[in-house]
């Protein structure tokens, strides 16, 4: 067996493993964790397809930054943690069926007997091939409308997480500016007539 | 050389892992969510194989946006769920009925 197809298998049978723990366990911490290790192990079967680039994102954008945020919200909320009810073995049934049904379409319909691609080779690129510039001389060319899209998106995102998650500072004594521009004169200003007293 | 269809059943056995991840954990929102991410990490390593084996860098660009929204979702969803913890102090489903849904 060559060494590619004995670096996929193992790769993907972590990454099968990972996902199932994921769903089973009963701690959601140790959920996020074998997410975390099934985004390596996706991570590394992308490297293998020469997406080398997306693969180091899904590595540095997922795992650094949204399963970190994934650890920070359940070890910040103190939810209970190992109970999951009794709904979870009265659908477990469910799950096995539909994973069940999924693996045997896919084996089916991706098979050779029906799959035209089954046995399509890819063309493999050069050991100077870089696919960051391949991928940047696309996305900055033919895709750059949506690149902006997305990053209006994301400042979307940043702003919706804030205004949602802020709540200010407690005991603050400044005053909100609504208060503030809606005070007329007469409030803040007495004059008092009154006549000129005699010198002493 | 691996062929093209051992990705695509590996995927869909990923896929088919985080839809029942959802039907079995249907009580805690924050298992749900790591399913949603499960379900379109199946879809994007879908994009990345089908990109490779037919030579066009599209289907890259497609799982560079789609991980782009997908982590604004997460942002945001996880914020949502801060803020339903600290009013309802709890983020079980079928614990959210404000709605009467």
């Amino acid at each position: 067996m060559p060494i590619q197809e004995l670096i996929f298998f193992a790769f993907a049978a972590a990454l099968l493993t990972a996902a199932f723990m994921t769903i089973m366990v009963r701690n959601p911490v140790h959920s996020a964790l074998f997410l975390v290790m099934t985004f390596f192990a996706s991570a590394g079967l992308w490297i293998m397809l020469e997406a080398e680039f997306l693969g180091l994102v899904l590595i540095l954008v997922y795992v650094g930054a949204v399963m970190t945020l994934f650890l920070f919200v359940v070890m910040t909320l103190n939810i209970d943690l190992e109970n999951k009810g009794p709904g979870y073995w009265r659908y477990l049934p469910y799950g096995i069926l539909i994973v069940g049904l999924f693996t045997g379409m896919a084996v089916y319909v991706f098979g050779p007997s029906h799959f035209a691609l089954a046995h399509a080779q890819a063309i493999g690129h050069s050991a100077d091939y870089s696919n960051a510039k391949a991928l940047g001389n696309v996305l900055y060319t033919d895709y750059v409308f949506p690149f902006e899209i997305a990053g209006v998106l994301l400042l979307v995102a940043i702003i919706a997480a804030i205004s949602l998650s802020f709540r200010g500072r407690q005991g603050n004594k400044s005053i909100s500016p609504e208060v503030q521009i809606a005070i007329r004169r007469e409030d803040r200003i007495r004059i008092v007539k009154m006549p000129t007293e005699k010198k002493q | 050389m691996v062929p093209l269809s051992y990705y695509l059943i590996v995927s869909a056995i990923l896929f088919s892992l985080g839809l029942a991840g959802i039907i079995i954990n249907r009580k805690n929102i924050i298992i749900l969510l790591m399913c949603v991410e499960l379900l379109l990490l199946a879809v994007n390593t879908n994009f990345i194989a089908f990109s490779h084996y037919l030579n066009d860098i599209a289907g890259q660009i497609f799982v560079f946006f789609i991980l782009t929204v997908a982590a604004a979702e997460a942002a945001i969803g996880l914020a949502i769920l801060v803020v339903l913890f600290r009013t309802r102090h709890t983020v079980k489903v079928d614990e959210l009925n404000l709605l009467k849904g």
